[in-house]
């Protein structure tokens, strides 16, 4: 359970330049891909290894490439969504900053398999530092002949280029994300059409995630049917989890599907349990946006199975106990974490990050973060509970895009788990006063 | 206001050269698509804002309307659509932050700058800005300046960051200013 694929060179000094990029096994996937395959096979390949979407909703990526449509003299894109933004989620800054010709590797073989000649890596701006180690990387690549003209002598050509984003979490969505490399605001389009028929400039488009874009050449090497063995049923492979919270070892781990939850949490490998001796609280296991889960629901699902880190345990029991992988967004909590507050600040960020076209998450996110400040203000009633429940009730579903199910369902999970700390802050309203994160700064002068 | 109109405002060779080979980047017709890593150089060229005067050079150059700068640099919060100071101080705000004590850095920066969250310190040296989620929940609190995360912050960390910008005394900008040549 401790395979290592994506990460597996990490620690090579100069992983970041292609010299030991090459050295290390890097771009064999490429030369496989181009000299001894169709691009349909490639896709084969990838639908045969069950590799799933790692940005967050998990559809399955070759399912995904095949419905790109392929009009005759229409160009195809391959855009790749660098636009890491789901709170609790660095894993895709971490693999490009450390192994950007990871996800370059990738980008080829990907575009070749979907007959894309120009090919797109779309990066949050606030990651310019990454943008430059992109591009630098990509230099490189064009120098050894790795893009640009004819390939490796392949005929296949491609040009690959970095996109800067401007500060929107909404441009993750990929039609908005498309709005965007389009030059406008990030508004998500209203689907059908799908990009696979009609995305950047009209034209036919996949969106990929960079953690699945880089999976792809380890695919190529070493064949879907192997890959699919990886992993536990429907979850084949590894998955890049970025750990936060209060945990002992923050950071990012990749792990086999299926690794039992309470070793993630609890064994040095990875998170090495809660900081300073403290109960876990409550998970949130995949990103902002899915359900928290209470720390007993996260370690054992409601049948008293172990959960395992797959998308179908972590989803077992669905929202009334279960959750989602997602994004891979590992938030832990402690005891002494006020889930009421929390919830207020998630809240807060789904409404500064709505993009105003819908009115259910225009109006709801900013209406249920007014109702989440009377408590922190001490004055809520328990009539806001079921507002708030109501309101994100309203949201979910009534949207062009997730984003509104993104909002309302840590609202409803807080409730449905945690409805007692909500009344206990209408009860007593100083109780939620008196709660403090801040104590873990070490050297913070008290104010 | 350093610019009366769009005439007045004009790129170094060096970002002029970077913008056409951007450009480039983008299918003939399609030179919209450029606008972010354009105004992204322009606050880098032009005091780390963008004025109307700049927005609508941006316009001139892409050869589209104002209208579509303007809806597009108001959208998207990297962008300053007023003058700041010479260091964006960029803190995260955003949960996992929240949860490690970002709001006390928050407060912390606020009472040694003598300023509230938005605005920009008496010296004209510092502005603070409160941002959403930067990927870096690992290495909570922290915050960017420029193109630079500051990681793991403690109010101590958060005095010697200052200090050293300070003594630096230079315009910090997103694009970093040694990456605009083409």
């Amino acid at each position: 359970m401790s395979r290592k694929i994506l990460l597996k060179h990490i620690d090579v000094p100069g992983i970041r330049g292609l010299k030991a990029y090459r050295e290390n096994g890097g771009y064999q996937a490429l030369e496989k891909a181009l000299k001894s395959m169709k691009p349909d096979e490639v896709t084969e390949e990838v639908k045969k290894s069950g590799l799933r979407g790692r940005g967050g909703a998990g559809f399955p990526a070759g399912m995904k490439w095949s419905f790109i449509a392929k009009p005759e003299g229409v160009p195809r894109y391959l855009v790749c969504n660098a636009d890491e933004s789901e709170p609790g989620t660095f894993k895709d800054r971490y693999l490009m900053s450390h192994l950007p010709h990871a996800l370059i590797e990738g980008m080829i073989v990907s575009s070749f398999a979907l007959g894309a000649n120009t090919s797109y890596i779309y990066i949050r701006g606030e990651m310019l530092y990454v943008y430059h180690i992109l591009e630098e990387a990509i230099a490189e690549a064009y120098e050894a002949g790795l893009l640009g003209k004819n390939i490796l002598g392949s005929g296949f050509s491609l040009d690959l280029y970095v996109h800067p984003g401007g500060g929107a979490y909404i441009c993750g969505e990929e039609t908005a994300l498309i709005e965007s490399l389009e030059g406008k605001r990030g508004n998500p389009r209203i689907k059908p059409p799908f990009p696979a028929v009609k995305g950047v400039w009209g034209c036919p488009t996949v969106v990929n995630n960079v953690e699945t874009i880089a999976s792809v050449p380890h695919i190529v090497n070493m064949g879907g049917d192997e890959y699919a063995k990886i992993g536990i049923g429907k979850s084949t492979g590894t998955k890049l989890i970025s750990a936060c919270g209060h945990i002992n070892k923050p950071g990012v781990y990749e792990i086999e599907l299926g690794l039992p939850a309470e070793e993630f949490l609890y064994s040095d490998n990875y998170c090495g349990g809660i900081r300073n001796g403290k109960k876990l609280k409550a998970v949130v296991a995949g990103g902002s946006s899915v359900p928290i889960l209470p720390g007993e629901l996260f370690l054992k699902t409601a049948n008293g199975e172990p959960r395992l880190m797959s998308y179908e345990s972590l989803a077992d029991g669905g929202f009334a106990s279960g959750t989602m992988l997602g994004s891979g967004g590992f938030i832990v909590m402690d005891e002494d974490t006020s889930i009421v507050k929390n919830l207020w600040n998630f809240t807060r960020f789904y409404h500064h990050e709505s993009c105003g076209q819908c009115s259910p998450c225009r109006e709801g996110t900013g209406w249920m973060e007014k109702l989440l400040h009377k408590f922190l203000d001490g004055h809520a009633t328990i009539e806001d509970i079921d507002l708030l429940w109501d309101i994100q009730s309203k949201i979910e579903g009534k949207t062009i895009c997730p984003l509104g199910d993104a909002a309302a369902w840590p609202v409803a999970s807080a409730i449905r788990h945690f409805r007692s700390e909500f009344e206990e802050y209408v009860k007593n309203p100083h109780s939620i006063k008196d709660v403090k994160h801040y104590f873990r700064i070490n050297n913070l002068v008290e104010q | 206001m350093r610019h009366k109109d769009k005439s007045e405002v004009v790129f170094s060779d060096d970002a002029s050269a970077l913008i056409a080979k951007i450009i480039k980047r983008y299918p003939v017709g399609k030179q919209k698509s450029a606008i972010l890593p354009v105004l992204h150089i322009a606050q880098a060229e032009f005091d780390g804002w963008l004025s109307v005067p700049v927005m609508d050079k941006v316009s001139e150059i892409l050869s589209i309307q104002p209208i579509e700068v303007y809806e597009v640099a108001s959208f998207y919060t990297m962008f300053n659509l007023k003058p700041v100071g010479k260091c964006v101080i960029e803190v995260c705000r955003t949960g996992p932050c929240w949860l490690m004590g970002a709001e006390d850095i928050v407060k912390y920066i606020e009472k040694k700058l003598n300023i509230k969250e938005g605005q920009t310190s008496s010296d004209g040296m510092f502005t603070l800005k409160t941002v959403e989620c930067l990927a870096s929940c690992g290495t909570a609190p922290m915050m960017q300046i420029g193109q630079t995360y500051h990681e793991n912050l403690t109010t101590n960390k958060v005095d010697d960051i200052l200090d050293d910008y300070r003594n630096q005394g230079v315009c910090i900008s997103h694009f970093a200013k040694d990456k605009i040549k083409a």
